[in-house]
């Protein structure tokens, strides 16, 4: 006798079993329409194979597993395509999706199949592949690709390969007239898996209120190594996790899969399914289900065609569809609602049960929590269902997350228990929905936060480059400019040269009184050379100071603003100061300009010079009254600091103008002032 | 008709909150059916009188606050809040103790922080701790002497008359009598074991009366906790717990109240079973419940044994309550899957 383990919580619905599996399984028939829907597993959609108008074999590939984790699809019966499209299929949430409709042509004509007398002649990959071909999908409800579920991740070693048999779900007992009818193929079945696996053992573990169905396994699995294990009966034994633990005692780490333990489950349909599949090259196009309820006048498990529509099958069994409360999907713990009966029979619908009122009432209106603590008595998971209430409730998701709730295997034990008809699980399935909504939103803004700062330091360093490539090139150009004038330096008049020299030393002491030797000497050369036309040279300094001048406030404006970009500004800053330093003497240099220099009495300033300062003075004073403003609104300390310093700038454009005003007096060739600036700036200066 | 659309589990058992209430109702009966045996009428009455108070509060609080009355009446939550107080409150104490007792456990303690469910702490024992320290004198010398000592119980309506006003201050005298407890805990210190347990009150067995009360609230206590209306982790580990004071700190009977006179004197078993387990205000998990319990136990002997209280189930189950969701912070259970169980409470952000 096998050791079992046991689970915490659990409860003992009303069973109801008997409505149904008193009758063999019968045969569902043909109906006059079979909608197949591409996707019945989880994972891709297979890739559709036939259009419309398109006549199939039955048992024939009409969609091809694409991707690692898809089945194929197959026609379930001989017939013609009519049409391809979204139909609503068996879904909690009623979605459409894309189904194949076929017409029967009645003839249930076979297309041709690849049997395998022995699977023992075939390799486990060469099996795989042919599970795959064939479509197969976890057959107790979640449709997980039984190929890819036979390949354990990094191929860990499988110790105790599990059959699935218990049934929990009250009215559910398909799988149990499925054991007690082809035991066999269910042995037969396992043996394949078992061949692919490899396991230490294999155990068939079916809950004692089965008990034909356990002879019927022990007769089959009498010769092999197969052990037939009877559970005790509590809900919910036949979740994947509890079956685990109270076979081998081994609990699955949160978030992990059994393999991680050395544990597979697979369900008992799902093994005839692969018999089947190997030995005869059947594809799965068809299962067994559970039709029950008080409103089905005839309940029983009937081998239905994938495809064939619920209203179709529930008019074959005498459905009383008038007074019909809900009719599940599966049992009445974990099944969803359906509201439109046109959808199909899928490889993963194992019940239909139509309630009646009184065996499912609508729920009555829930009342207060009162913490009585049935729930955490009864959760499976050994959570405490009542405080993720309470979180959920509030929605203090990092708390419920705390409290593990998606450990939550939403069993619906603690919602059956509770004592004040609270909706447990809808709450627990709303929490977890707006927490994976919440992660992905915030995933999503962490992205775009990354690219957005990524952006933006590329945009920085391509300007940086950028600058940097301008400098070299005007140091080359300048380099190539000194180059071509040593070659032509002799050809300049002696006269000329010290003429230009004696302007340079003026110059250079006017503006740069501590610029060395070898830097005037390098000047004097260029002077010397053809010059450049001055107005462009003119125009250049202009653009230069006036470029210099947007750093410098840019500059002062980041450095008030703590902006990070001070570091970036400081440098193009010093490098603008640079051209126009150049540019200057450039300018300084060049003959045609001396010539005017010379002209104008010595003593008396540039009044271009000043012309320009005043310029830059009455700028920088703007800039610093909108920084004024700016600070008003935004940082009321530095309002203060910015005041001063724009008093003092006031004090400078005043002495600007007055400079300004007698240079003009003094030299003759006065420019005439644009008097929209001073009028602007007078507008300016009054607030 | 159109399909229900409703989501998993479909399936319901068949218990509700009333039920669970009902049964805490039924479960006190045969505590109160000894306490009038023993005590007289006074109890009963003060269960009747409650009872109406706390329904009567409770239908004018639900209509003030605009919820269906009816369908909360009908959950019985007031009803237990009711009968509880009038289980606690000494047996001739005056009509208008119970009024203030119960009015502010349904008005206050329940409603003002936010009804069923809610209220962090137990309404019946913030009614009772009110009066207890609001009216002294009423609380301690209206207690009912045992019957046999007085030569019969006043009459049902002899003790209406005591309660709702029209009794002598004589006549309550003649019924009235120091609990077990508290004779014991003042005259140990100026006497022997011995001489005090001879006084009548004792009876032959433990405290005449007050031993088969308890053993009464024990037998219903049972019945719930074999009806699976609660666990055994808070009863048991406060009993367990306070009888490990007991042992170890009261041990010598000259000087402390002996461990058969704590289990079975005072509301001992009626704390246990019928007040430390409410669900509302007690810690949630089997382990918190454990600690809760062990907390309850401890301070009853605590304030029993030091403190100047005779008895001290209300104090330590309030006391307790405050504790509770800290508690449940610390002793979350270990899930499926889980090496380890969580503790304390992350943060949001963290």
């Amino acid at each position: 006798m096998r050791k079992l383990w046991h689970f915490h919580g659990g409860i003992h619905p009303e069973e109801r079993k008997t409505c149904s599996n008193t009758h063999p399984i019968q045969p569902a028939g043909l109906p006059p329409r079979l909608i197949v829907p591409l996707q019945q597993h989880i994972g891709a959609p297979a890739k559709l194979l036939v259009s419309p108008g398109d006549k199939v074999l039955k048992g024939q590939k009409i969609g091809q597993a694409q991707g690692r984790i898809s089945v194929c699809v197959h026609a379930p019966t001989s017939g013609t395509v009519t049409a391809i499209g979204l139909h609503p299929i068996p879904h909690p949430s009623g979605m459409l999706d894309t189904c194949v409709i076929i017409e029967p042509d009645g003839l249930e004509q076979w297309c041709p199949l690849t049997p395998c007398e022995d699977y023992a002649t075939l390799t486990p990959a060469q099996l795989l592949e042919r599970i795959r071909e064939a479509g197969i999908a976890g057959m107790g409800g979640a449709g997980f690709p039984t190929e890819v579920k036979l390949h354990p991740p990094r191929y860990d070693k499988v110790n105790t390969l599990i059959l699935n048999g218990v049934e929990c779900e009250p009215y559910i007992t398909a799988d149990d007239r499925l054991m007690r009818e082809r035991a066999r193929d269910v042995v037969l079945g396992m043996e394949i898996m078992a061949y692919i696996l490899t396991p230490g053992e294999c155990i068939i573990g079916v809950e004692d209120n089965k008990p034909e169905a356990i002879a019927a396994l022990k007769t089959a699995a009498k010769g092999t190594r197969i052990e037939i294990v009877t559970l005790p009966t509590k809900y919910p034994s036949g979740g994947e996790k509890q079956l685990v633990k109270i076979l081998t005692g081994k609990e699955i780490p949160s978030g992990k899969i059994p393999a991680d333990v050395g544990v597979m489950c697979q369900n008992v349909a799902t093994a005839t399914a692969v018999y089947q599949a190997i030995t005869f090259g059947r594809p799965l196009i068809s299962r067994i289900t559970t039709l029950t309820g008080e409103h089905i006048a005839q309940p029983g498990n009937f081998d239905v065609l994938i495809g064939t529509p619920v209203n179709w099958l529930l008019a074959q069994v005498g459905h009383q569809s008038e007074n019909t409360g809900r009719l599940i999907v599966g049992g009445p713990m974990m099944g969803f609602t359906l509201h439109d009966l046109t959808v199909p029979i899928t490889k993963t619908t194992n019940c239909l049960l139509a309630a009646s009122q009184r065996e499912l009432p609508a729920p009555p209106p829930a009342q207060a929590c009162i913490r009585c603590g049935m729930c955490e008595q009864a959760c499976p998971a050994e959570l405490l269902p009542q405080q993720l209430y309470w979180f959920a409730k509030a929605e203090e998701f990092a708390k419920a997350e705390h409290h593990n709730l998606f450990d939550c295997i939403e069993c619906g034990a603690c919602a059956f228990v509770c004592p004040s008809s609270i909706p447990l699980v809808q709450y627990y399935r709303v929490a977890k929905g707006k927490i994976r909504q919440l992660t992905q939103e915030q995933e999503k803004a962490d992205h775009a936060r990354e690219r957005f700062e990524n952006r933006q330091a590329r945009m920085a360093r391509e300007a940086e480059e950028k600058e940097a490539r301008r400098r070299e090139r005007a140091e080359a150009a300048a380099q190539a400019q000194v180059s071509k004038r040593e070659q032509t330096t002799t050809e300049g008049s002696q006269d000329k040269s010290a003429q230009i020299q004696a302007a340079l030393e003026r110059v250079s002491a006017k503006k740069n009184p501590d610029n060395d030797v070898s830097r005037n000497t390098a000047v004097a050369a260029e002077a010397s050379q053809p010059p450049p036309d001055l107005e462009s040279l003119k125009k250049k300094l202009l653009r230069a100071q006036d470029k210099y001048d947007k750093m410098a406030a840019a500059l002062e404006d980041a450095k008030q603003h703590n902006s990070d970009r001070v570091e970036a500004l400081e440098s193009a800053t010093v490098s603008s100061r640079e051209a126009l330093a150049k540019i200057q003497a450039e300018l300084a240099a060049h003959p045609e300009h001396k010539a005017t220099n010379v002209a104008t009495p010595p003593q008396g300033p540039d009044i271009e010079v000043l012309t320009q300062q005043l310029h830059k003075a009455e700028e920088k004073l703007q800039l610093m009254l909108a920084t004024l403003d700016d600070a008003k609104a935004n940082k009321p300390e530095t309002v203060e600091k910015i005041e001063r310093a724009i008093e003092k700038n006031r004090e400078r454009v005043a002495a600007a103008r007055q400079a300004l005003s007698e240079a003009r007096n003094l030299g003759n060739n006065e420019t005439a002032q644009p008097p929209a600036v001073h009028s602007r700036n007078a507008v300016k200066e009054s607030p | 008709m159109a399909l229900m659309r409703l989501t998993s589990p479909h399936a319901q058992g068949s218990r509700r909150t009333a039920d669970l209430m009902r049964m805490v109702i039924l479960a006190t009966l045969p505590g109160l059916a000894v306490m009038t045996v023993f005590f007289g009428w006074g109890n009963l009455i003060n269960v009747l009188w409650c009872s109406l108070l706390a329904l009567g509060c409770e239908a004018l609080v639900l209509k003030l606050r605009r919820k269906p009355v009816l369908f909360y009446l009908r959950d019985y939550s007031a009803l237990v809040t009711g009968v509880l107080l009038g289980l606690s409150l000494p047996p001739f104490v005056p009509w208008w103790v119970s009024l203030v007792a119960t009015g502010f456990a349904i008005v206050v303690a329940k409603h003002l922080y936010g009804g069923m469910g809610y209220n962090p702490f137990n309404p019946a024992m913030v009614g009772f701790a009110l009066v207890l320290v609001s009216f002294p004198v009423a609380m301690t010398t209206h207690w009912a002497a045992p019957g046999a000592l007085t030569g019969g119980s006043p009459g049902f309506f002899d003790t209406l008359a005591i309660i709702f006003g029209n009794g002598s201050a004589m006549e309550i005298d003649a019924y009235t009598m120091a609990t077990a407890l508290d004779v014991y805990k003042h005259e140990i210190s100026h006497n022997t074991a011995a001489a005090v347990t001879a006084n009548p009150l004792f009876g032959s067995f433990i405290a005449l009366g007050w031993e088969w009360v308890n053993l009464a609230f024990l037998a219903g206590g049972l019945a719930l906790l074999w009806q699976r209306v609660f666990t055994w982790h808070t009863p048991v580990s406060m009993l367990l717990a306070l009888s490990a004071m007991s042992l170890i700190f009261g041990w010598d009977a000259d000087r402390f109240v002996p461990l058969p006179l704590h289990l079975l004197a005072g509301a001992t078993m009626l704390g246990a079973f019928f007040i430390a387990t409410d669900p509302v205000t007690s810690a949630v998990s089997n382990k918190g419940k454990l600690v809760y319990g062990a907390g309850i136990g401890i301070l009853v002997f605590v304030i029993r044994a030091w403190g100047g209280y005779p008895d001290a189930i209300a104090f330590s189950v309030l006391l307790m309550n405050f504790a509770a969701p800290l508690i449940d912070l610390y002793t979350q259970p270990r899930a499926y899957g889980h090496a380890q169980p969580k503790r304390g409470i992350k943060e949001a952000g963290e």
